[in-house]
Protein backbone atom coordinates (compact mmCIF):
# COMPACT_ATOMS: atom_id res chain seq x y z
CA UNK A 1 0.00 0.00 0.00
CA UNK A 2 0.90 3.50 -0.56
CA UNK A 3 2.11 5.41 2.27
CA UNK A 4 1.06 8.76 0.56
CA UNK A 5 -1.60 9.31 -2.04
CA UNK A 6 -2.22 12.22 -4.19
CA UNK A 7 -4.79 12.05 -6.00
CA UNK A 8 -5.58 15.25 -8.51
CA UNK A 9 -5.15 17.96 -6.53
CA UNK A 10 -5.81 21.47 -7.41
CA UNK A 11 -5.08 24.90 -5.29
CA UNK A 12 -6.39 28.06 -5.97
CA UNK A 13 -5.07 31.00 -3.59
CA UNK A 14 -7.51 33.95 -3.19
CA UNK A 15 -6.66 37.32 -2.75
CA UNK A 16 -8.84 40.78 -3.71
CA UNK A 17 -6.67 41.45 -6.16
CA UNK A 18 -6.31 37.80 -8.03
CA UNK A 19 -6.98 34.22 -8.19
CA UNK A 20 -3.80 32.14 -7.89
CA UNK A 21 -4.39 28.38 -8.98
CA UNK A 22 -1.09 27.23 -7.64
CA UNK A 23 -1.73 23.81 -8.32
CA UNK A 24 -3.42 21.68 -11.10
CA UNK A 25 -4.31 18.14 -10.86
CA UNK A 26 -1.20 17.02 -9.58
CA UNK A 27 -0.63 13.26 -8.75
CA UNK A 28 2.13 11.76 -6.62
CA UNK A 29 2.02 8.44 -5.14
CA UNK A 30 5.02 7.73 -2.53
CA UNK A 31 5.92 4.48 -0.97
CA UNK A 32 6.67 3.82 2.59
CA UNK A 33 10.45 4.55 3.42
CA UNK A 34 10.70 6.22 0.32
CA UNK A 35 12.91 10.09 -0.03
CA UNK A 36 11.53 12.48 -2.95
CA UNK A 37 12.97 15.29 -3.83
CA UNK A 38 10.96 17.68 -5.75
CA UNK A 39 12.51 20.46 -7.81
CA UNK A 40 10.55 23.01 -9.43
CA UNK A 41 10.85 26.92 -10.84
CA UNK A 42 10.02 29.28 -7.95
CA UNK A 43 6.68 29.91 -7.46
CA UNK A 44 5.64 26.57 -8.83
CA UNK A 45 3.30 25.44 -6.05
CA UNK A 46 5.98 23.49 -3.80
CA UNK A 47 5.63 25.07 -0.31
CA UNK A 48 1.97 24.97 -1.37
CA UNK A 49 2.26 20.82 -1.87
CA UNK A 50 3.45 20.71 1.38
CA UNK A 51 1.43 22.39 3.00
CA UNK A 52 -1.63 20.65 1.53
CA UNK A 53 -0.13 17.05 2.44
CA UNK A 54 0.60 18.71 6.00
CA UNK A 55 -2.97 19.96 6.30
CA UNK A 56 -2.32 23.01 6.88
CA UNK A 57 -4.35 24.39 4.16
CA UNK A 58 -7.34 21.93 2.02
CA UNK A 59 -7.05 21.10 -1.56
CA UNK A 60 -9.56 23.39 -3.47
CA UNK A 61 -10.35 19.56 -5.56
CA UNK A 62 -8.38 16.25 -4.89
CA UNK A 63 -7.59 14.26 -2.33
CA UNK A 64 -4.92 13.56 -0.46
CA UNK A 65 -4.51 9.90 1.18
CA UNK A 66 -1.99 8.89 3.95
CA UNK A 67 -2.09 5.64 5.14
CA UNK A 68 -5.33 5.01 3.95
CA UNK A 69 -6.82 7.71 5.76
CA UNK A 70 -7.73 11.12 3.97
CA UNK A 71 -6.18 14.11 5.43
CA UNK A 72 -8.16 16.68 7.49
CA UNK A 73 -6.02 19.13 9.15
CA UNK A 74 -2.71 18.51 10.92
CA UNK A 75 -1.54 14.97 11.75
CA UNK A 76 0.74 13.80 14.31
CA UNK A 77 1.96 11.05 11.80
CA UNK A 78 3.67 14.26 10.13
CA UNK A 79 6.54 16.23 10.94
CA UNK A 80 6.95 19.49 8.72
CA UNK A 81 10.11 21.31 8.63
CA UNK A 82 9.59 25.16 7.39
CA UNK A 83 12.71 27.13 4.71
CA UNK A 84 14.18 28.34 7.83
CA UNK A 85 14.90 26.85 11.60
CA UNK A 86 12.27 30.23 13.41
CA UNK A 87 13.44 28.97 16.44
CA UNK A 88 12.17 30.71 19.40
CA UNK A 89 14.78 33.72 20.41
CA UNK A 90 13.25 33.71 24.32
CA UNK A 91 13.87 29.66 24.66
CA UNK A 92 16.68 27.56 25.35
CA UNK A 93 18.10 24.94 22.67
CA UNK A 94 16.78 22.48 24.34
CA UNK A 95 13.38 24.17 25.20
CA UNK A 96 13.23 24.86 21.45
CA UNK A 97 14.03 20.99 20.82
CA UNK A 98 10.64 20.38 22.98
CA UNK A 99 8.57 22.98 21.71
CA UNK A 100 6.11 20.12 19.20
CA UNK A 101 5.95 17.38 22.44
CA UNK A 102 4.96 20.44 24.40
CA UNK A 103 2.29 21.62 21.95
CA UNK A 104 1.14 18.15 21.79
CA UNK A 105 1.36 17.41 25.51
CA UNK A 106 3.43 14.82 25.23
CA UNK A 107 6.52 16.29 27.06
CA UNK A 108 7.66 13.14 29.34
CA UNK A 109 10.66 12.56 31.68
CA UNK A 110 11.23 9.81 28.99
CA UNK A 111 10.66 12.41 25.65
CA UNK A 112 12.83 14.73 27.53
CA UNK A 113 15.84 12.13 28.27
CA UNK A 114 15.35 10.91 23.97
CA UNK A 115 15.49 14.91 23.03
CA UNK A 116 18.75 15.02 25.16
CA UNK A 117 19.85 12.32 23.87
CA UNK A 118 19.13 13.36 20.33
CA UNK A 119 20.98 16.81 20.95
CA UNK A 120 24.08 14.75 22.14
CA UNK A 121 23.98 12.56 18.88
CA UNK A 122 23.75 15.26 16.74
CA UNK A 123 26.40 17.34 17.93
CA UNK A 124 24.80 19.64 20.37
CA UNK A 125 26.05 18.25 23.39
CA UNK A 126 26.78 21.51 25.93
CA UNK A 127 24.09 23.52 24.29
CA UNK A 128 20.88 22.52 25.66
CA UNK A 129 20.66 26.01 27.78
CA UNK A 130 22.44 28.17 25.16
CA UNK A 131 19.96 30.57 23.42
CA UNK A 132 19.53 30.42 19.16
CA UNK A 133 21.71 33.27 19.03
CA UNK A 134 24.83 31.53 20.44
CA UNK A 135 24.80 28.63 17.42
CA UNK A 136 26.02 28.97 13.96
CA UNK A 137 23.50 28.35 11.37
CA UNK A 138 24.13 24.89 10.79
CA UNK A 139 23.57 23.77 13.91
CA UNK A 140 20.46 25.82 14.33
CA UNK A 141 19.37 24.22 11.26
CA UNK A 142 19.86 20.69 13.29
CA UNK A 143 18.22 21.91 16.36
CA UNK A 144 15.53 22.46 13.69
CA UNK A 145 15.21 18.74 12.38
CA UNK A 146 15.21 17.51 15.89
CA UNK A 147 12.47 19.81 16.67
CA UNK A 148 10.85 18.05 13.87
CA UNK A 149 11.72 14.53 15.02
CA UNK A 150 10.86 14.57 18.44
CA UNK A 151 7.59 13.91 17.66
CA UNK A 152 8.14 11.21 16.04
CA UNK A 153 6.68 11.80 12.76
CA UNK A 154 6.92 9.27 10.35
CA UNK A 155 6.40 11.21 7.30
CA UNK A 156 8.91 14.09 6.67
CA UNK A 157 8.31 16.84 4.71
CA UNK A 158 10.92 19.75 4.17
CA UNK A 159 11.23 22.73 2.51
CA UNK A 160 14.37 23.73 1.34
CA UNK A 161 15.68 22.71 4.17
CA UNK A 162 19.18 24.06 3.64
CA UNK A 163 18.53 27.46 1.91
CA UNK A 164 19.59 29.55 4.39
CA UNK A 165 22.91 28.33 4.66
CA UNK A 166 26.56 28.86 2.93
CA UNK A 167 27.60 26.45 0.55
CA UNK A 168 29.86 24.46 3.16
CA UNK A 169 28.19 24.10 5.45
CA UNK A 170 24.71 22.89 3.46
CA UNK A 171 26.79 20.35 2.24
CA UNK A 172 28.17 19.04 5.71
CA UNK A 173 24.03 19.39 7.28
CA UNK A 174 22.98 17.57 4.08
CA UNK A 175 25.58 15.09 4.97
CA UNK A 176 24.02 14.72 8.62
CA UNK A 177 20.40 15.26 7.85
CA UNK A 178 20.60 12.22 5.50
CA UNK A 179 22.38 9.99 7.79
CA UNK A 180 19.79 10.73 10.38
CA UNK A 181 17.20 10.27 8.09
CA UNK A 182 17.90 6.88 6.77
CA UNK A 183 18.43 5.65 10.17
CA UNK A 184 15.13 6.64 11.71
CA UNK A 185 13.96 5.03 8.43
CA UNK A 186 11.92 8.01 8.05
CA UNK A 187 9.25 8.37 4.76
CA UNK A 188 10.59 12.17 3.09
CA UNK A 189 9.47 14.50 1.07
CA UNK A 190 12.05 17.53 0.46
CA UNK A 191 11.60 20.29 -2.06
CA UNK A 192 14.25 21.86 -2.94
CA UNK A 193 15.31 23.82 -5.98
CA UNK A 194 18.80 22.87 -5.77
CA UNK A 195 18.78 19.74 -8.81
CA UNK A 196 22.16 18.54 -7.13
CA UNK A 197 20.92 18.64 -3.69
CA UNK A 198 17.85 16.51 -4.52
CA UNK A 199 19.86 14.23 -6.83
CA UNK A 200 22.11 13.63 -4.26
CA UNK A 201 19.79 12.71 -1.01
CA UNK A 202 16.99 11.45 -2.54
CA UNK A 203 15.11 7.57 -4.58
CA UNK A 204 12.79 10.03 -6.69
CA UNK A 205 13.05 13.19 -7.65
CA UNK A 206 9.72 14.85 -9.43
CA UNK A 207 10.13 17.79 -11.51
CA UNK A 208 7.41 20.04 -11.63
CA UNK A 209 6.24 22.67 -14.21
CA UNK A 210 5.68 26.33 -13.69
CA UNK A 211 2.88 27.81 -11.90
CA UNK A 212 0.43 25.96 -12.03
CA UNK A 213 2.30 22.86 -11.23
CA UNK A 214 1.73 19.99 -12.17
CA UNK A 215 4.35 16.30 -12.57
CA UNK A 216 6.69 17.31 -15.22
CA UNK A 217 8.59 14.36 -15.11
CA UNK A 218 9.50 11.64 -12.54
CA UNK A 219 13.26 10.83 -12.05
CA UNK A 220 14.47 7.11 -10.12
CA UNK A 221 17.58 7.93 -8.98
CA UNK A 222 19.49 4.67 -8.40
CA UNK A 223 23.58 4.92 -7.65
CA UNK A 224 23.37 1.16 -7.41
CA UNK A 225 23.43 -1.27 -4.36
CA UNK A 226 26.65 0.56 -2.90
CA UNK A 227 25.43 3.84 -2.98
CA UNK A 228 21.80 3.28 -1.58
CA UNK A 229 21.65 4.92 1.58
CA UNK A 230 24.79 6.51 1.13
CA UNK A 231 26.10 9.81 2.16
CA UNK A 232 25.28 12.37 -0.56
CA UNK A 233 28.82 13.49 -0.96
CA UNK A 234 29.88 10.18 -2.22
CA UNK A 235 26.88 10.11 -4.05
CA UNK A 236 27.99 13.51 -5.88
CA UNK A 237 31.10 11.85 -6.86
CA UNK A 238 29.48 8.84 -9.11
CA UNK A 239 29.65 8.87 -12.57
CA UNK A 240 25.77 8.45 -12.98
CA UNK A 241 25.65 12.03 -10.73
CA UNK A 242 26.19 14.39 -13.74
CA UNK A 243 23.96 12.32 -16.46
CA UNK A 244 21.29 12.67 -13.68
CA UNK A 245 22.21 16.43 -13.24
CA UNK A 246 22.29 16.86 -17.32
CA UNK A 247 18.74 15.07 -17.54
CA UNK A 248 16.74 17.31 -14.68
CA UNK A 249 18.65 20.28 -15.65
CA UNK A 250 17.13 19.97 -19.31
CA UNK A 251 13.83 19.41 -17.89
CA UNK A 252 13.60 22.36 -15.94
CA UNK A 253 14.87 24.64 -18.54
CA UNK A 254 12.59 23.60 -21.07
CA UNK A 255 10.31 24.79 -18.78
CA UNK A 256 11.39 28.17 -18.77
CA UNK A 257 10.92 29.07 -22.29
CA UNK B 1 34.92 42.75 36.76
CA UNK B 2 37.41 39.99 37.26
CA UNK B 3 36.62 38.27 33.87
CA UNK B 4 37.21 41.85 32.10
CA UNK B 5 40.35 42.71 34.08
CA UNK B 6 41.77 39.32 32.96
CA UNK B 7 40.80 39.88 29.19
CA UNK B 8 42.20 42.96 29.35
CA UNK B 9 45.77 41.82 30.46
CA UNK B 10 45.46 40.03 26.83
CA UNK B 11 45.39 42.87 25.01
CA UNK B 12 47.62 45.07 23.14
CA UNK B 13 48.49 48.69 24.57
CA UNK B 14 46.24 50.47 21.56
CA UNK B 15 43.73 48.81 22.80
CA UNK B 16 43.68 49.58 25.87
CA UNK B 17 44.33 52.88 25.11
CA UNK B 18 41.21 52.54 23.29
CA UNK B 19 39.27 51.69 26.04
CA UNK B 20 40.47 54.59 28.29
CA UNK B 21 39.43 57.04 25.66
CA UNK B 22 36.27 55.69 25.62
CA UNK B 23 35.86 55.31 29.33
CA UNK B 24 37.33 59.10 29.99
CA UNK B 25 35.06 60.20 27.43
CA UNK B 26 32.00 58.92 29.07
CA UNK B 27 33.14 59.90 32.32
CA UNK B 28 33.76 63.64 31.37
CA UNK B 29 30.18 63.58 29.64
CA UNK B 30 28.35 62.33 33.15
CA UNK B 31 30.53 64.81 34.69
CA UNK B 32 29.24 67.71 32.22
CA UNK B 33 25.83 67.02 32.64
CA UNK B 34 26.28 67.20 36.41
CA UNK B 35 27.95 70.57 35.92
CA UNK B 36 25.08 71.70 33.54
CA UNK B 37 22.30 70.95 36.50
CA UNK B 38 24.36 72.52 39.09
CA UNK B 39 25.25 75.58 37.12
CA UNK B 40 21.71 76.25 35.81
CA UNK B 41 20.81 76.35 39.50
CA UNK B 42 23.34 78.91 40.78
CA UNK B 43 22.63 81.00 37.64
CA UNK B 44 18.83 81.06 39.06
CA UNK B 45 20.15 81.70 42.24
CA UNK B 46 22.77 84.36 41.79
CA UNK B 47 20.04 85.94 39.23
CA UNK B 48 17.94 85.96 42.16
CA UNK B 49 19.73 86.87 44.52
CA UNK B 50 21.28 90.24 42.22
CA UNK B 51 17.64 90.99 41.43
CA UNK B 52 18.08 90.50 37.30
CA UNK B 53 14.78 88.69 38.21
CA UNK B 54 11.97 88.96 40.32
CA UNK B 55 12.28 86.34 43.05
CA UNK B 56 8.34 86.89 43.72
CA UNK B 57 7.34 84.66 40.41
CA UNK B 58 10.67 83.43 39.28
CA UNK B 59 11.20 81.90 43.12
CA UNK B 60 14.82 80.38 43.72
CA UNK B 61 16.67 76.79 44.50
CA UNK B 62 17.25 78.08 47.98
CA UNK B 63 13.61 79.06 48.57
CA UNK B 64 12.29 76.21 47.08
CA UNK B 65 14.39 73.63 48.90
CA UNK B 66 12.80 75.50 51.97
CA UNK B 67 9.43 74.85 51.13
CA UNK B 68 10.65 71.00 50.54
CA UNK B 69 11.65 71.08 54.23
CA UNK B 70 8.66 73.04 55.57
CA UNK B 71 6.41 70.49 53.83
CA UNK B 72 8.56 67.49 55.43
CA UNK B 73 8.48 69.31 58.60
CA UNK B 74 4.70 69.45 58.59
CA UNK B 75 4.71 65.70 57.99
CA UNK B 76 2.66 66.64 54.26
CA UNK B 77 5.78 65.72 51.84
CA UNK B 78 5.41 62.23 52.21
CA UNK B 79 1.57 62.31 51.90
CA UNK B 80 2.14 64.29 48.62
CA UNK B 81 4.68 62.36 47.30
CA UNK B 82 2.82 59.25 47.94
CA UNK B 83 -0.63 60.19 46.36
CA UNK B 84 1.14 61.36 43.07
CA UNK B 85 3.17 58.47 43.33
CA UNK B 86 0.51 55.58 44.08
CA UNK B 87 -1.94 56.84 41.84
CA UNK B 88 0.47 56.92 38.82
CA UNK B 89 1.39 53.61 39.85
CA UNK B 90 -2.49 52.49 39.97
CA UNK B 91 -3.20 54.12 36.46
CA UNK B 92 -0.23 52.72 35.05
CA UNK B 93 -0.68 49.10 36.33
CA UNK B 94 -4.51 49.00 35.24
CA UNK B 95 -4.22 50.66 32.19
CA UNK B 96 -1.37 48.28 30.64
CA UNK B 97 -3.15 45.18 32.06
CA UNK B 98 -6.48 46.36 30.29
CA UNK B 99 -4.53 47.66 27.36
CA UNK B 100 -2.75 44.03 26.81
CA UNK B 101 -6.25 42.48 27.82
CA UNK B 102 -8.17 44.46 24.71
CA UNK B 103 -4.88 44.13 22.33
CA UNK B 104 -5.33 40.34 23.11
CA UNK B 105 -8.60 40.31 22.29
CA UNK B 106 -8.02 42.77 19.03
CA UNK B 107 -5.89 39.85 18.11
CA UNK B 108 -7.95 37.14 18.96
CA UNK B 109 -10.49 38.18 16.36
CA UNK B 110 -9.18 40.01 13.57
CA UNK B 111 -13.30 40.90 12.95
CA UNK B 112 -13.70 42.57 16.02
CA UNK B 113 -10.34 44.78 15.29
CA UNK B 114 -11.66 45.75 11.98
CA UNK B 115 -14.92 47.23 13.74
CA UNK B 116 -13.17 48.81 16.41
CA UNK B 117 -10.09 50.05 14.65
CA UNK B 118 -11.94 53.81 13.53
CA UNK B 119 -12.85 53.87 16.79
CA UNK B 120 -8.98 53.28 18.49
CA UNK B 121 -8.05 55.73 16.38
CA UNK B 122 -10.57 58.26 17.40
CA UNK B 123 -10.08 58.01 21.22
CA UNK B 124 -6.49 58.02 20.95
CA UNK B 125 -6.18 61.41 19.25
CA UNK B 126 -9.20 62.75 21.60
CA UNK B 127 -7.10 65.04 24.05
CA UNK B 128 -7.58 63.10 27.34
CA UNK B 129 -7.91 66.28 29.29
CA UNK B 130 -11.27 66.97 27.87
CA UNK B 131 -12.61 63.71 29.92
CA UNK B 132 -11.70 64.96 33.30
CA UNK B 133 -15.06 66.57 33.94
CA UNK B 134 -16.88 63.74 33.26
CA UNK B 135 -14.79 61.31 35.51
CA UNK B 136 -15.04 64.03 38.19
CA UNK B 137 -18.76 64.22 37.80
CA UNK B 138 -18.84 60.33 38.14
CA UNK B 139 -16.26 59.49 40.65
CA UNK B 140 -16.18 62.49 42.48
CA UNK B 141 -13.37 64.67 42.87
CA UNK B 142 -10.14 62.69 44.63
CA UNK B 143 -8.36 60.00 43.72
CA UNK B 144 -10.69 57.87 42.02
CA UNK B 145 -11.23 60.53 39.52
CA UNK B 146 -7.31 60.83 39.33
CA UNK B 147 -6.88 57.47 39.05
CA UNK B 148 -9.20 57.73 35.75
CA UNK B 149 -7.19 60.14 34.02
CA UNK B 150 -4.14 58.21 34.72
CA UNK B 151 -5.61 54.94 33.00
CA UNK B 152 -7.46 56.97 29.95
CA UNK B 153 -4.15 58.56 29.04
CA UNK B 154 -2.38 55.82 29.10
CA UNK B 155 -4.46 52.66 27.71
CA UNK B 156 -5.02 53.84 24.30
CA UNK B 157 -1.42 53.67 23.45
CA UNK B 158 -1.01 50.58 25.39
CA UNK B 159 -3.57 49.06 23.36
CA UNK B 160 -2.46 50.42 19.98
CA UNK B 161 1.90 49.68 20.42
CA UNK B 162 0.80 46.42 21.88
CA UNK B 163 -1.97 44.99 19.23
CA UNK B 164 0.81 45.74 16.91
CA UNK B 165 3.26 44.22 17.99
CA UNK B 166 0.99 41.09 18.53
CA UNK B 167 0.36 41.28 14.46
CA UNK B 168 3.46 42.11 13.35
CA UNK B 169 5.04 38.69 14.87
CA UNK B 170 6.68 36.50 11.92
CA UNK B 171 3.86 34.20 10.51
CA UNK B 172 6.36 31.16 10.15
CA UNK B 173 6.66 31.52 13.40
CA UNK B 174 2.69 30.90 14.25
CA UNK B 175 3.04 28.49 10.62
CA UNK B 176 5.55 26.09 12.82
CA UNK B 177 2.99 26.21 15.83
CA UNK B 178 0.60 25.05 13.30
CA UNK B 179 2.27 22.16 11.74
CA UNK B 180 2.11 20.65 15.47
CA UNK B 181 -1.17 21.15 15.76
CA UNK B 182 -1.08 24.07 18.15
CA UNK B 183 -4.53 25.46 19.13
CA UNK B 184 -4.78 29.49 19.17
CA UNK B 185 -4.24 29.58 22.62
CA UNK B 186 -1.44 27.72 23.06
CA UNK B 187 -0.03 30.16 19.57
CA UNK B 188 -0.87 32.66 21.69
CA UNK B 189 0.64 32.12 25.09
CA UNK B 190 3.63 30.16 23.67
CA UNK B 191 4.90 32.41 21.00
CA UNK B 192 2.55 35.48 20.66
CA UNK B 193 3.18 37.04 24.40
CA UNK B 194 6.97 35.69 24.60
CA UNK B 195 7.72 37.26 21.08
CA UNK B 196 5.83 40.65 22.39
CA UNK B 197 7.86 40.94 25.57
CA UNK B 198 10.09 43.59 23.56
CA UNK B 199 7.14 45.48 22.30
CA UNK B 200 5.21 45.58 25.85
CA UNK B 201 8.10 47.08 27.42
CA UNK B 202 8.48 49.69 24.53
CA UNK B 203 5.02 49.92 25.42
CA UNK B 204 5.10 50.57 29.09
CA UNK B 205 8.21 52.88 28.52
CA UNK B 206 5.60 55.42 26.82
CA UNK B 207 2.49 54.77 29.30
CA UNK B 208 4.39 54.84 32.41
CA UNK B 209 5.22 59.07 31.39
CA UNK B 210 1.29 59.20 30.05
CA UNK B 211 -0.08 57.74 33.35
CA UNK B 212 1.78 60.34 34.80
CA UNK B 213 0.71 63.23 32.94
CA UNK B 214 -3.06 61.96 33.62
CA UNK B 215 -2.67 62.41 37.56
CA UNK B 216 -1.04 65.60 37.19
CA UNK B 217 -3.79 66.94 35.09
CA UNK B 218 -6.12 64.71 37.36
CA UNK B 219 -4.87 66.50 40.79
CA UNK B 220 -5.39 69.98 38.91
CA UNK B 221 -8.76 69.23 37.82
CA UNK B 222 -10.00 67.97 41.88
CA UNK B 223 -7.55 66.75 44.50
CA UNK B 224 -6.59 67.43 47.82
CA UNK B 225 -3.21 65.93 47.93
CA UNK B 226 -0.31 65.35 45.34
CA UNK B 227 2.27 67.30 43.34
CA UNK B 228 -0.53 68.79 40.89
CA UNK B 229 -2.01 70.17 43.64
CA UNK B 230 0.56 71.34 45.32
CA UNK B 231 1.26 73.38 41.74
CA UNK B 232 -2.46 74.16 41.52
CA UNK B 233 -2.29 75.27 45.12
CA UNK B 234 0.91 77.16 45.39
CA UNK B 235 0.02 79.11 41.89
CA UNK B 236 -3.45 80.27 43.52
CA UNK B 237 -2.04 81.63 46.93
CA UNK B 238 1.61 82.95 44.70
CA UNK B 239 3.95 80.72 46.19
CA UNK B 240 5.75 80.09 43.41
CA UNK B 241 8.71 78.68 46.03
CA UNK B 242 5.82 75.74 46.58
CA UNK B 243 5.03 75.95 42.51
CA UNK B 244 8.65 75.11 41.66
CA UNK B 245 9.53 72.53 44.08
CA UNK B 246 7.03 70.47 43.01
CA UNK B 247 7.82 70.68 39.97
CA UNK B 248 11.42 69.49 40.75
CA UNK B 249 10.15 66.68 42.85
CA UNK B 250 7.80 65.31 39.63
CA UNK B 251 11.03 65.71 37.29
CA UNK B 252 12.29 63.30 39.55
CA UNK B 253 9.39 61.24 40.22
CA UNK B 254 9.00 60.97 36.53
CA UNK B 255 12.99 59.91 35.80
CA UNK B 256 12.74 57.48 38.52
CA UNK B 257 9.82 56.07 37.29
CA UNK B 258 11.10 55.60 33.72
CA UNK B 259 14.12 53.81 35.38
CA UNK B 260 11.86 51.04 37.78
CA UNK B 261 10.89 50.11 34.11
CA UNK B 262 13.84 50.32 32.39
CA UNK B 263 15.02 48.26 34.81
CA UNK B 264 12.25 45.73 34.79
CA UNK B 265 13.56 45.72 30.95
CA UNK B 266 17.06 44.14 32.18
CA UNK B 267 15.40 41.58 34.21
CA UNK B 268 12.73 40.04 31.71
CA UNK B 269 15.09 39.96 28.41
CA UNK B 270 17.49 37.53 29.03
CA UNK B 271 18.11 36.72 25.81
CA UNK B 272 19.37 39.31 23.23
CA UNK B 273 19.58 39.36 19.80
N1 LIG C 1 -1.23 32.64 0.99
C1 LIG C 1 -1.14 32.92 -0.33
N2 LIG C 1 -2.03 33.75 -0.91
C2 LIG C 1 -1.95 34.01 -2.23
N3 LIG C 1 -1.04 33.52 -3.04
C3 LIG C 1 -0.12 32.68 -2.54
C4 LIG C 1 -0.12 32.34 -1.15
N4 LIG C 1 0.90 31.49 -0.92
C5 LIG C 1 1.51 31.32 -2.11
N5 LIG C 1 0.90 32.03 -3.08
C6 LIG C 1 1.27 32.02 -4.50
O1 LIG C 1 1.16 30.73 -5.00
C7 LIG C 1 2.27 30.41 -5.82
C8 LIG C 1 2.99 29.19 -5.31
O2 LIG C 1 3.64 29.53 -4.08
P1 LIG C 1 4.62 28.55 -3.33
O3 LIG C 1 3.92 27.26 -3.09
O4 LIG C 1 5.14 29.25 -2.15
O5 LIG C 1 5.77 28.35 -4.42
P2 LIG C 1 7.22 27.73 -4.25
O6 LIG C 1 7.36 27.19 -2.87
O7 LIG C 1 7.30 26.69 -5.31
O8 LIG C 1 8.19 28.82 -4.55
C9 LIG C 1 3.14 31.64 -5.87
O9 LIG C 1 2.88 32.32 -7.08
C10 LIG C 1 2.70 32.47 -4.69
O10 LIG C 1 2.79 33.84 -5.00
MG1 LIG D 1 8.70 27.79 -1.28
Amino acid sequence: MAKLLINNVSLKYHTIEDEIEALREFNLKVTAEEFIGIVGPSGCGKSTLLSLIAGLIKPTTGSIILDGTPISGTTQKIGYMLQQDYLFEWRTILDNALLGLEVMHRKTPDSIARVKQMLKDYGLSGFENSYPHQLSGGMRQRVALIRTLATEPDLLLLDEPFSALDYQTRLAVGEDVCRILCQHRKTVIMVTHDIAEAISMADRVIVMTPRPGRVKSEHVIDFGPEYSHGSPLKRRESPKFREYFAAIWKELNSNEQ
Amino acid sequence: MNSKQGRQALYSIEHVRYLRRIRVRRRIIVLLQIMLLISAFAIWEAAADYGWINQFITSKPSRAWTAVVNLFNRGELWRHLGYTIGETCLGFSVGTMAGIIVAAMLWWSDFISKILDPYIVILNSVPKVALGPIFIVWLGTGLKAVVAMAIATSVIVTIMVVHNGFKNIDPNKIKLMHTFGATRLQIFTKVVIPASIPTMIAALKVSVGLSLVGTIVGEFLGSKAGLGYLIVYGGQIFNMSLVMAAVIMLSIVSALLYYIVVLLERKVVKYNH
